[in-house]
């Protein structure tokens, strides 16, 4: 079910398995692209867990998805201390982060890490995107000039607006696991869902993500 | 073409477009890719290029994401072929 929590810009919206258990895994959710891509495969592990008997809070990082807020105000700081935030208040007491979610999750609870990556290799991946996209209108720009005038005035890439405190973060940003178990994707028996066009889901593969977490939790 | 570049990029672009075994090993030198593939719009192509330079531990150059390059699975090869050996 979908829930709100207490965020610092006003409510954030949470799709949760919430029975009140002791094992609570906060999902911190992949970035841009990735995350719509991996919404239900999210959403399927969830339940899947729920089925292992484990509670899980996946939030809405503000200015995405249901979010309310600007998502040309958000920066790398402000999606971590939402996530921090959320932790919280949901007293969880795990963390899986995919994807990009590696860059703001909350890093002092246990956990899990699928497939970390850092934050210049989605910016350049935005940034071809709308360098590709321009020249579909015959109009010549490249990434260099585009993350220039990105760092000072923010920009809209593949359909996001980033703020340039954003895409500052995005340049320098490495993955902050500490500790955490990292899970590749060949534990997942399936192709990456995060790289897939239209987006898909795999329930043989989220069965496998919440087994991991799962035998971990009770390990 | 090296077997290792043709394995790789078949992997690559089965995870990219969703495309089953089947469609993907039936795949040769001239089956077209760019225009023949819908799901292949800018951010899909440069998530193709993300992933082949993750898979192959190559970096392309924005001159080098064009049409030509997309053309066909052979013209793809021949790019991340180059690319290898380079």
């Amino acid at each position: 079910m979908i829930v709100a929590w207490p965020c610092s810009g006003g409510d954030e919206f949470a799709a949760v398995f919430d029975r009140d258990r002791r094992h609570r895994l906060l999902i911190v959710s992949p970035l841009f692209a990735e995350m719509n891509r991996t919404r239900r495969f999210a959403i399927d592990t969830m339940r899947a867990l729920d089925s292992a008997g484990i509670d899980s809070f996946l939030p809405d990082l503000p200015g995405t998805n249901e979010s309310l807020q600007p998502l040309a105000s958000q920066s790398l700081h402000s999606w971590r201390t939402a996530m921090a935030r959320a932790a919280r208040h949901f007293a969880a007491t795990h963390v899986l982060a995919l994807r990009g979610g590696v860059l703001v999750f909350p890093n002092a609870l246990p956990g899990w890490v699928l497939e970390p990556v850092g934050g210049a290799s989605l910016l350049r991946q935005m940034l071809r995107a709308a360098v590709l996209a321009a020249r579909e209108t015959g109009e010549y720009v490249d990434s260099a000039d585009l993350l220039e005038t990105g760092r000072t005035e923010g920009l809209r890439l593949a359909g996001y607006d980033l703020g340039p405190a954003l895409i500052a973060g995005l340049e320098s940003a490495r993955p902050l696991d500490e500790g955490q178990r990292e899970i590749r994707q060949s534990e997942l028996g399936g192709p990456a869902l995060w790289l897939r066009a239209e987006p898909g889901h795999d329930p043989a593969q989220s069965a496998r993500l919440a087994a991991i977490i799962a035998s971990g939790i009770a390990a | 073409m090296n077997e290792h570049t043709d394995a790789g990029l078949r992997d690559v672009l089965g995870q990219v477009l969703g495309l089953s075994p089947a469609r993907l090993a039936a795949m040769t030198a001239p089956t077209p890719l760019l225009g023949a593939l819908p799901e292949l719009d800018s951010m899909a192509i440069a998530t193709l290029f993300g992933a082949l330079e993750d898979h192959f531990g190559v970096i392309f150059d924005d001159a080098e994401l064009t049409g030509d390059t997309l053309a066909t699975f052979g013209t793809l090869a021949a790019l991340v072929q180059a690319k290898r050996a380079g």
